[in-house]
């Protein structure tokens, strides 16, 4: 291998580890949001005083309490 | 969304673009070493790698100190997610320096060099971090314990980084000496560059796998709530 070939795999190495870290974060929001969905439909299945408990009693943070939909 | 999460969008843009102009830096506008030819120019990607990996090991430290003085928890999350970070960086040092090995030296690793030995164990001593950590009930006890091992393993970087100045050998090169940098200025300012850049990215890195986590907590609490 020439000096050129090393000098292009040292930086491949990098690039690919990065790609595959954030694939893997990537395919773990997609998880994320999937969960969320279900949460979302088991919360809309229950009555509102409990619901609004369960949320309290979860302890959610701001990002996750915005998710909740507009009561029907 | 949080106010911490809203600046995460332009802080990646701007880690891309700094990664970007590093790279243009480093790969054609340095000037190409006399000595080592093109090869050389690992030297922009490998230091800056491991300069980070041990900002993150230092950060992980820190964030366990925290967790020991004041008892809160969020410590835990970032001391190992900070670890993590590290972990992976330790890794890349390991392999571009191997690379780097290959192209200046002839070997892909050497045991003679205390510098190249102090790294390795640097990281496997991280990398053992997490069987413990895995090993524990997700808990009080498991943050405690996590941010002792993640305390020792602190002591390991000032023994590792200057490990080349108190080692007899002079396989590994010595670039920043008492006299300043042994490069040009275009050089030094490839590599400020290039360390800033991917410094930036590790933070970015860092804060969207931390947000991940996070909301993976606050779901998991949510869905018991529900059920």
């Amino acid at each position: 291998m020439s000096g050129g070939e090393y000098l292009a795999a040292a930086y491949a190495v990098v690039f690919a580890v990065v790609l595959g870290y954030v694939a893997i974060i990537a395919a773990k929001l997609q998880r994320l949001q999937r969960e969320t969905r279900k949460l979302l439909e088991l919360a809309r299945a229950q009555p509102g005083e409990e619901r609004r408990s369960a949320v309290y009693a979860g302890g959610v943070s701001e990002a996750t309490a915005s998710e909740e939909p507009p009561s029907a | 969304m949080t106010a911490s999460l809203r600046s995460l969008p332009g802080l990646a843009l701007l880690a891309a673009v700094g990664m970007g102009a590093a790279l243009v830096l480093a790969l054609l506008v340095a000037p190409e070493d006399a000595d080592q030819g093109v090869s050389q120019r690992i030297f922009y990607i490998h230091v800056p790698v491991a300069l980070t990996a041990y900002l993150c090991f230092g950060l992980g430290a820190w964030k366990a100190l925290r967790l020991l003085w004041t008892g809160e928890q969020r410590y835990d999350l970032e001391s190992y997610v900070a670890i993590h970070q590290g972990t992976i960086f330790g890794l890349l040092t390991l392999v571009t320096g191997s690379i780097w090995a290959k192209a200046s030296w002839g070997v892909w690793w050497t045991w003679s060099s205390n510098q190249l030995v102090l790294f390795l164990v640097l990281v496997l001593f991280y990398c053992a971090y997490f069987m413990l950590r895995f090993s524990l009930e997700e808990g009080p006890r498991r943050a405690r314990s996590s941010a002792v091992y993640a305390l020792f393993g602190v002591v390991l970087i000032p023994v590792s980084f200057l490990a080349i100045r108190l080692a007899e050998d002079f396989i590994h090169p010595t670039v920043f000496t008492r006299e300043g940098p042994q490069m040009t200025g275009t050089m030094f300012a490839a590599f400020c560059a290039a360390w800033a850049a991917v410094t930036l990215l590790a933070y970015v890195l860092y804060r969207v796998e931390l947000a991940g986590k996070r909301l993976d907590a606050d779901l998991r609490e949510l869905r018991e709530a529900l059920q």
